[in-house]
């Protein structure tokens, strides 16, 4: 009876001290991207925005009854999906961690999600993951992302040039989920709206030459050249060989495109040209560079903003659920990032913690003026940019 | 009139960029083949050798840049370059001193080698992305044409443009002058001929009293510097990013290959092969064709042979032929 009693009382002892730890521990959450690979220069900004959004709840106080965050960084690759799947796993079954922010590219993050995240239970957000294909792919509504999909992108893109008076045109895109998916939804979409797009050419990223690709776009013609990749990639590669050999003056350029590396690379050379990228107004975009300045990266980066926004949105539905459950935090994350509620604007997520505790609710706008539609991804906002004596100005949004 | 339009454009779309794309090739070809005739294995980071002298070569170029250095129309990076070599050198030196001479002291296989050599790749790699980052760099300044398309199209009252870059320009005459030097050097000096016969019998040479330590540092020398120079003058013409220099390895090899290993005349040939073969069969003929054909029989369709997504399948199609074919690359290397 006494070994009994004694074994009870351990056993209620070490029950509450694991209460008390998974109290006082801190919450981990996976923040994986492409640090290495075609895309690593991106991913510095974007993992920038999202731990400072992870700084910011910290410092006020943290979730769940005051629970630290920890951010877990892993490598995604960006273009290999075994590679990028071993350590979401990895992220999962040996950190532990509650949810898992990205991946980069779209290839990855489907397998990501189809591999890890639905399996697991467990909620992924992607900040830069534009592909068509995942708006159908099977989640379990878990998965949310704050690009919007490229199938809107592409129309967007058709109607620009169209109003511009452009009817012919040539397409180059980086061979990938991303490049592919934006090229078929904007051919589709230019076509329809009377336009033709005279070839379509895949580039490889990272290559040494593209005299090839602009040699054969050159001779199928057209008013400019639509130029669908990255601009500290190929997609500077092909503008540059272009511009060389004469082929194009005028260049279309979609989000992958737009950076402040382009103005750097091209400057006036390719004044003319134009492009749109995903954004939304939003007039505290100023205090997110200066905020991004003191934590130390480029706030101008492509999809940083995203980044913060995303990571702000899992820990937010985490505090909002009471839980670290993928379900449980998921089914919140609509709610809180849509209107009615209080508006969060970027460097307010303790005023939000604090509405969320209160039982109000809140409408994260964020650094990118967060507004989801169903399956949970960015409704699709974009400014249309233009190159203007060697400078990326905007000419309004649409 | 209009056969001169098509001749232009052909020149501007195909012969231009592939004759200093195939130079660029060729010294980086260079390279991998000395080492294979000489230390007998299949350097795998000689493409991170080629991104960390470029490397040092933008590091002093941007000293330059801030004294207000420049040598006017050609690009700074000229003057920077011997400083890049000698930091090449440096680290292929301290390499072999660390790691091969070890392998070589106990007899290893050459494919244990090749692994080794995987290995100091993974960590050249890494050396470069930490100290110049993983971005974009340009470094290029001065003029960048030495006839650019419009003022060709002034010049000549013709339909079709032909710009050459400086850099193209540069590239093409390095590239002659390094390996002129380079024959010379191996054909004329007593060192030149020591590293040939150890290249060919190891053994004889031994006995005929060369130093092999001697030999082997001497070719990491002139690696260092061909990878350097390679290096920097595909910088200058396109940018330098560490994952592209990577990348490079491929065509580097496949280069190297189809000249046959070893021999440095089949590491020109092949560089010219390999770029010629990416550029001009993937070639959209239509633009050219539409000038060169009389009136009303210009073609519909974009004539292509194959489309440009297969460009590498192309190069490693000759690969496979030729080593088929003759199986010690087109001038008669050493077989793999």
């Amino acid at each position: 009876m006494k070994k009994f009693l004694m074994a009870t009382a351990l056993t209620g002892l070490a029950a509450v001290s694991a209460q008390a730890a998974s109290h006082s521990e801190a919450i981990k959450v996976g923040i994986i991207l492409g640090f290495t690979g075609p895309l690593e220069s991106l991913a510095g900004p974007i993992a920038g925005g999202a731990e400072m959004a992870l700084a910011e709840i910290n410092a006020a106080g943290g979730i769940l009854d005051g629970r630290m965050i920890e951010g877990v960084r892993a490598d995604s690759t960006c273009v290999d999906a075994a590679a990028g799947t071993a350590a979401a796993e990895r992220l999962v079954t040996s950190d532990g961690v509650a949810a898992i922010f990205g991946a980069m590219c779209s290839g990855t993050t489907g397998a990501i999600l189809t591999n890890v995240s639905m399996p697991n239970g467990i909620m992924q957000i992607s900040a830069s993951a534009t592909s068509p294909g995942l708006s159908t792919q099977e989640d379990n509504g878990l998965f949310f992302r704050m690009a919007p999909s490229d199938a809107r992108q592409g129309e967007v893109m058709a109607q620009i040039i169209r109003e511009r008076g452009m009817s012919e045109v040539a397409v180059t895109y980086t061979n990938n989920d991303y490049g592919s998916g934006l090229a078929d939804s904007f051919q589709a979409a230019f076509e329809k709206a009377g336009g033709t797009v005279t070839l379509s050419v895949a580039h490889e990223d990272g290559k040494a030459d593209y005299s090839a690709e602009v040699g054969s776009l050159a001779s199928a013609g057209g008013e400019a050249l639509v130029v669908i990749g990255y601009v500290d990639q190929g997609g500077s590669g092909v503008i540059q060989a272009a511009l060389d050999t004469g082929a194009f003056d005028t260049f279309v350029l979609p989000d992958g495109m737009i950076g402040t590396a382009l103005e750097e690379n091209f400057g006036a050379d390719i004044d003319g040209s134009f492009g749109q990228n995903p954004s939304v107004e939003n007039e505290r975009a100023a205090v997110f560079l200066e905020m991004a300045e003191k934590a130390g990266f480029d706030g101008t980066g492509v999809y940083s903003r995203e980044g913060y926004d995303s990571m702000a949105l899992i820990l937010l539905s985490m505090a909002a659920a009471g839980s670290t459950k993928g379900a449980d935090t998921a089914a919140k994350v609509m709610e809180l990032a849509n209107a009615p509620g209080e508006p969060i604007h970027v460097g307010e997520l303790g005023k939000a913690l604090e509405i969320i505790a209160a039982g109000g609710d809140i409408d994260y706008v964020g650094a990118s003026s967060v507004e989801l539609v169903e399956p949970g991804e960015a409704s699709g906002g974009y400014v249309e940019m233009e190159m203007k004596d060697g400078q990326l100005v905007e000419l309004g949004y649409r | 009139m209009d056969l001169l339009n098509a001749i232009v454009a052909l020149s501007n779309f195909v012969l231009i960029p592939a004759i200093s794309y195939g130079a660029q090739l060729a010294l980086g070809a260079l390279g991998v083949t000395l080492i294979y005739g000489i230390l007998r294995f299949s350097n795998f980071a000689h493409g991170d050798t080629m991104a960390f002298g470029t490397m040092v070569t933008i590091l002093v170029t941007w000293l330059l840049q801030s004294w207000g250095v420049s040598l006017g129309p050609l690009p700074t990076a000229l003057l920077a370059l011997p400083f890049g070599i000698l930091g090449c050198m440096a680290l292929v030196l301290l390499t072999d001193r660390a790691v091969y001479r070890f392998y070589r002291a106990q007899k290893v296989q050459p494919v244990i080698l090749v692994i080794v050599s995987m290995g100091v790749m993974f960590v050249y790699n890494g050396l470069v992305r930490f100290i110049i980052g993983v971005d974009d760099q340009r470094f290029a300044d001065g003029e960048r044409f030495i006839i650019s398309v419009r003022t060709f199209k002034e010049m000549t009252g013709l339909e079709e443009g032909l710009g050459i870059r400086t850099t193209q320009g540069l590239t093409v005459v390095t590239a002659v002058i390094t390996v002129a030097l380079l024959f010379w050097f191996l054909n004329r000096t007593r060192t030149g001929k020591s590293m040939r016969a150890y290249s060919d019998n190891e053994d004889l040479a031994l006995l005929s009293g060369i130093n092999p330590e001697r030999v082997v540092m001497i070719t990491w020398l002139i690696v260092a510097a061909l990878a350097t120079i390679a290096g920097t003058l595909y910088g200058l013409d396109k940018t330098f990013k560490p994952f592209t220099y990577f990348q490079l390895l491929l065509p580097v090899f496949a280069s190297a290959i189809v000249g046959g290993l070893g021999s440095p005349l089949g590491a020109i040939a092949g560089g010219f092969v390999i770029a010629f073969s990416e550029v001009g069969i993937t070639y959209a003929w239509k633009k050219v064709a539409e000038y060169a054909m009389p009136a009303g029989m210009e073609p519909e369709g974009l004539l292509q042979l194959l489309g440009t997504d297969y460009k590498f399948a192309v190069s490693f199609v000759i690969l496979v032929i030729v080593l088929l074919v003759k199986p010690t690359g087109l001038f008669k290397g050493k077989s793999v």
